[in-house]
């Protein structure tokens, strides 16, 4: 029979493999078995705690196993999981628990304290505090779920200050994961090298092959990242075979042309998303690993799960060439719409609009951002059917694969971030209240730069410590400049396209 | 150079005092995005190139730990 919710589809898999390692982190590793009795335990304390079906149970963890142990266990409450960054500024985490208004937030002892800072009445479980030996209630709530239920919130950043929650259905992951297995061969014998953190979509991929396949996922300590040698180390010391991961920490390895001195043979498949990838870098890869291996080119926001168009590199790659987004994955349709929502024609360039069954229930809380981008599919006039608007502009080509070109707002990517420069201006004008203030995107240098207007100058020392506070480090600016009076427009806004044509050359 | 290698990390890290700090890694002054930085710096202002192999915790533990990579890849004082 169909399955209808991811417990499913994770009981199915610890009944297959239950002695198979399903997780290792820096300092444990936990079998299927393991994992589901942790899960089912985390499950009694949160029915216990907060006797709520459907309602966001907030994770506030570092990336471990016990992160991916409390999403399982918020399933199988019948809750849906929203994964807080540990490496946030205390004051973002307010504003997202204040929006979000969880039922209650599992944490473990070293973060409580920055959750107790918050002053909400929130209910807090605590794991280091978990009883081992309590009884576990098999009466789990899952099982009155249905798969258009949310499973998971993810936040992304917003232009008023407040992350937007994106809220995706049970649904949506069981048809981008099983659309993932078939393409990319997925089984059991995958050992998943996980790089991007649980509060970015690209870490479903990883974390639901393990739920869906009995895959082993590795979850890569971060320090790996800083020092590539090391990471390949890892990947040879663990046999991993499977990675996904962001263009600049494949860019980087490229750069110090390390895959030379340091052979990582295991390796099979190698994908990468979340932000454009140069093809130079790539073509580094494929001369120096086997030529069996596979390379996606995986494109999505977090508003359509994972993916919605993905290019497989094939004998026709040409490091001269950028590289196509590609063509739709299975049961999803892509239109992408000019000006006057007309379908465009090959070539012409338009929004990238997507519609299926990946598409995200909305935003939490927040109908009329929901009803911005989720909109009615212009094309069909005659019954109701949404689309997502993504803000990406793209085209399609002659060979029927569509091309990124860029956004069509103030967004931007970062090592795979994805920041509105929006939300970076509300919190630094929030903090220094007597500056005027534009930030800006150097497309060049990949650098977020403040132009501001002030009386006198202020030391990027100072900039740089107080915003260190409101906001997380990658969308600190990096360069600042001060001006005597801001370039304006005639109704007297900062004159925006006038500044970014500075920064950028063009 | 030591004075050179702490204005380096300021300029990346402003919010932290490095000179008061025996490992950098450890107590989680510097990310990924900042080694790349400090090496990209270090190279240009030296006319070196520090080799991938190099670029490892150890080296990068402390302003002494960044000064004998320095002197290992050939830079004089």
């Amino acid at each position: 029979m169909l399955k209808i919710n991811l417990i499913e589809y994770f009981e199915n898999t610890a009944d297959s493999f239950p002695d198979k390692l399903a997780l290792v982190d820096s300092t444990s590793q936990l079998s299927f078995h393991a994992l589901k009795q942790k899960a089912k335990r985390i499950a009694t304390q949160i029915t216990k705690e907060s006797h709520t079906i459907k309602r966001p149970v907030a994770i506030y963890l570092p990336k471990t196993n016990d992160a991916i142990a409390s999403f399982l266990g918020t399933m199988y409450s019948g809750n849906c999981y929203t994964p807080l960054d540990t490496k946030n500024p205390v004051p973002r985490i307010e504003a997202i628990l204040k929006a979000l208004n969880p039922s209650c937030i599992v944490t473990n002892d070293r973060f409580i304290a920055n959750i107790e800072k918050c002053n909400l009445d929130i209910k807090v479980i605590n794991l280091d505090q978990l009883d081992e030996g309590q009884k576990i209630d098999e009466n789990f709530n899952y099982r009155k779920c249905i798969d258009t239920d949310p499973a998971y919130i993810l936040h992304t950043s917003g232009s008023t200050g407040v992350p937007k929650g994106v809220v995706i259905s049970h649904l949506s992951i069981i048809d981008y994961i099983n659309w993932v297995v078939d393409t990319f061969d997925i089984t059991e014998k995958e050992k998943i090298g996980n790089q991007t953190p649980f509060i970015f979509d690209m870490s479903t991929l990883d974390i639901y092959l393990m739920i869906f396949k009995g895959a082993t996922l590795y979850i890569i300590p971060e320090q790996k990242f800083m020092f590539p040698a090391t990471l390949l180390d890892y990947i040879n010391e663990n046999e991993i075979n499977f990675i996904f991961w962001v263009p600049s920490v494949l860019v980087n390895i490229a750069n110090l042309k390390l895959l030379g001195p340091i052979k990582i043979p295991t390796i099979k498949k190698v994908l990468f998303g979340g932000e454009v990838m140069p093809p130079k870098h790539l073509g580094y890869w494929i001369n120096n690993l086997d030529k069996n291996v596979v390379y996606g080119n995986m494109y999505g926001p977090t508003e359509i799960t994972g993916t919605c168009v993905c290019h497989i590199v094939d004998d026709t790659f040409n490091e001269n060439e950028s590289l196509p987004i590609g063509k739709p994955c299975r049961n999803t349709d892509i239109l992408v719409l000019n000006e006057k929502d007309e379908l465009c024609k090959v070539g012409e360039k338009g929004e990238l609009c997507v519609r299926g069954s990946s598409l995200a229930l909305g935003y939490w809380n927040n109908l009329e951002k929901t009803n911005a981008v989720f909109v009615q599919n212009p094309l069909n006039k005659s019954i109701p059917e949404r689309i997502y608007r993504t803000g990406d502009i793209a085209f399609l080509n002659e060979k029927g694969e569509y091309i990124y070109i860029g956004r069509k707002d103030f967004q931007i990517k970062l090592s795979g971030y994805r920041i509105d420069l929006g939300e970076i201006e509300h919190y630094i004008l929030s903090v220094f209240d007597t500056i005027n203030a534009g930030v800006f995107f150097d497309k060049a240098k990949s650098e977020i730069v403040l132009i501001y207007e002030s009386g006198n100058e202020i030391s990027v020392k100072e900039f740089r410590s107080k915003l260190a506070q409101v906001l997380s480090k990658h969308m600190i600016p990096t360069r600042y400049i001060k001006m005597d009076i801001l370039p304006k427009s005639t109704t007297g806004k900062i004159d925006r396209a006038l500044l970014n044509k500075k920064i950028n050359n063009a | 150079m030591k004075k050179k290698i702490l204005d380096f990390l300021t300029e990346i890290r402003p919010e932290f005092d490095f000179a008061a700090s025996s490992n950098f890694i450890e107590e989680g002054m510097l990310d990924s995005f900042d080694i790349v930085s400090l090496v990209a710096s270090l190279d240009e202002e030296y006319g070196i190139s520090i080799d991938g192999t190099e670029i490892l915790p150890e080296n990068f533990s402390n302003v002494d730990s960044i000064y004998q990579l320095l002197i290992k890849n050939g830079v004089t004082e």
